[in-house]
């Protein structure tokens, strides 16, 4: 087999790994946006916020330590002890939930039936919020994020694959992160439960009512605000995903919460209201802008990721401003 | 013929006692009074109208008792308890359930999951029940299923089960909204105008499934509508609206009889 196609298809699988994670930040933003109407700009400082916490948690680092020490001009930094990565996850997730009950409470249980423009200002004052006070609560330095996923090449994949070159000399078989196998694994199982959840429980069933109409739900005995605090959690755990699979990648560092800017082309793709929509949304700019690097990349001196999928959203804007699964926009008159 | 304990109506039926009383009713929305002073009851077992022009405030009043508006002056009693100022998703909980002058349907689910939502408040098995579907959730899921089949089968919607209910016409949607009020087994069911845009059969269709709700599950009615013809016939007792304040109240006959309800219909000549 010719080398170019091999190293080709290796690309490709590498670029469905990489929209694996644009699409579980497009998920927090999907869930939200389909239960309340709000686009939560603040998804990807979620992200990091709930990395920063679970590192924060693993390390026993004293939060809120440069307040503390500034004040009673001590120097405490850590406890001195770590906590196992499982009831770390657990302790963040607890985090989360308290998070998304005073973001309900706070912020938008005052702004029921606001404009969606005044709802979406909202969320841009509580992503600045929330990278403050991460900030504040656990320092700014970059940290390392270890919670046991697998790093680096997988052998056995590249032994295993070697034959696929039929005797061509230059392939060694193609390499894929295992961390990005694993992550594929982990974003495949959250859609799972996500859908069975939504679709089988009481929960997801008055989930599901409240996106659907508000006067409804309300009159078959569902409080909104209950629903909203929980889409918000569930958004929230969504975060710590992604936010574990990118901090354990690139390292927990503020510019995660620049993912979230990637997240849009992703929905502009897939729909704002669709689940099913943000993963293939996700895959599609993932392996697009790998493919499209690989092919065209050269030709115009590379460089061509940073601007790809925008270029792609905005097509889509154009011919099909609902997105591939988005609910039809019909205007009637 | 209407007394504090209930009553036999004109066709044999024994009505019960009161359920609801609504005393000195006022809302107003800034300066504007939708609702002025307005005090009436809903007895156990009949079928309770409020009729009135455009405007009276009869929405208003369905809105207050159901928990959408609150009023600045009154109480509402329900079931002998003063009620402290409520959200309608517990006045929900309470056993009241209403359908909407404007249909409010989910319409991205079937019919079938319609009128599921409607069995909520009767589910209670915890989350990690529920992800087993072991015991208390699959007893609910199942009872639940039997209860909403019923209805369906009641208001014979069977073949539609399955279908979004998006591309369900109009009449039907006033169907699948009462199916998914009476999946709640309320004890008091509010209908918003339940004819409101209806051609002659299919306001025939409602009159008989409402009053055979009435008869076969027993559950309390109030309804409104401004149509006086179907009222009417259908009624036990109704409430007469006109500028927010209550004109006339009593059996269909009295009413019909009454100089103000004649005047507030038909007009009156200003001299």
């Amino acid at each position: 087999m010719p080398t170019q196609l091999l190293f080709g298809a290796e690309v490709f699988l590498n670029g469905l790994m990489a929209g694996v994670l644009y699409a579980l930040v497009a998920l927090g933003f999907v869930l939200i946006y389909k239960a309340s109407g709000i686009f939560n700009y603040a998804q990807g400082v979620m992200a990091l916020f709930a990395a920063l916490t679970l590192v924060g948690i693993m390390d026993g680092q004293v939060p809120f330590s440069h307040l503390i020490n500034a004040m009673l001009g001590t120097d405490v930094h850590h406890f001195g002890w770590h906590v196992n990565a499982l009831i770390s996850i657990i302790l963040t997730m607890g985090v989360m939930i308290v998070l998304a009950y005073c973001v309900q409470q706070f912020v938008f249980r005052h702004l029921v039936g606001q404009e969606p423009i005044i709802l979406f200002m909202a969320t841009i004052g509580l992503a600045y919020f929330m990278e403050g006070f991460g900030d504040l609560m656990w320092g700014s330095d970059i940290k390392k994020l270890d919670v046991g996923l697998p790093q680096g090449g997988s052998f056995w994949i590249e032994e295993n694959s070697q034959w696929l070159g039929f005797g061509n000399e230059e392939f060694y078989g193609f390499f894929l992160d295992q961390l990005d196998i694993v992550a594929t694994g982990i974003a495949a199982i959250l859609v799972i439960v996500l859908v069975l959840f939504s679709q089988y429980t009481k929960q997801g069933r008055a989930m599901r009512a409240v996106a659907d109409d508000h006067q409804a739900a309300l009159s078959v005995g569902i409080s909104l605000n209950f629903i909203w605090v929980m889409v918000w959690s569930v958004a929230g755990f969504v975060a710590l995903v992604a936010g574990i699979m990118w901090g354990a990648k690139s390292g927990v560092q503020f510019s995660l919460s620049l993912i979230a800017l990637k997240a849009l082309p992703v929905l502009m793709l897939g729909g704002f209201t669709s689940i099913p929509g943000a993963i293939v949304g996700g895959l599609i700019i993932g392996v697009g802008e790998k493919m499209f690097e690989f092919i065209v990349g050269p030709m115009v001196g590379g460089a061509t990721e940073n601007w790809f999928a925008y270029v792609l959203a905005l097509l889509f804007l154009v011919f099909r401003p609902q997105g591939l699964f988005g609910e039809k926009i019909i205007e009637r008159v | 013929m209407s007394n504090e304990e209930g009553y036999v109506t004109a066709d044999g039926r024994k009505i019960g006692g009161t359920l609801m009383e609504m005393k000195n009713i006022t809302l107003r929305f800034g300066g504007v009074k939708a609702i002025t002073d307005i005090s009436f009851d809903i007895k156990e077992g009949e079928i309770r109208a409020i009729i009135g022009p455009n405007g009276a405030g009869k929405s208003s009043m369905l809105n207050v008792i159901s928990g959408f508006y609150v009023p600045q002056e009154g109480e509402v009693w329900f079931k002998g308890a003063k009620r402290p100022p409520m959200k309608p998703y517990q006045v929900a909980q309470q056993g009241i359930a209403r359908t909407f002058q404007n249909i409010a349907l989910f319409e991205g689910m079937s019919v079938l999951d319609n009128v599921m939502t409607g069995r909520l408040n009767h589910m209670n098995a915890g989350m990690f029940q529920q992800a087993i579907w072991k015991g208390k959730a699959e007893r609910e899921e199942v009872e639940n299923r039997e209860v909403v089949e019923k209805v369906i089968d009641f208001l014979e919607i069977q073949s539609i089960r399955k279908t979004p209910v998006a591309r369900l016409p109009y009449g039907l949607k006033k169907r699948v909204e009462l199916a998914r009020a009476l999946a709640a087994e309320p004890m008091l069911l509010l209908l918003d105008e339940p004819m409101a845009g209806m051609n002659v059969e299919e306001k025939e269709d409602m009159s008989r499934f409402i009053l055979d709700v009435n008869d076969e599950f027993g559950t309390t009615i109030a309804l409104i509508e401004h149509d006086m013809g179907v009222v009417m016939d259908l009624s036990d007792r109704v409430v007469v609206m006109d500028y927010g304040k209550k004109i006339g109240d009593g059996t269909p006959d009295e009413v019909r009889n009454n100089q103000d309800v004649i005047d507030a219909y038909l007009g009156v000549a200003h001299d």
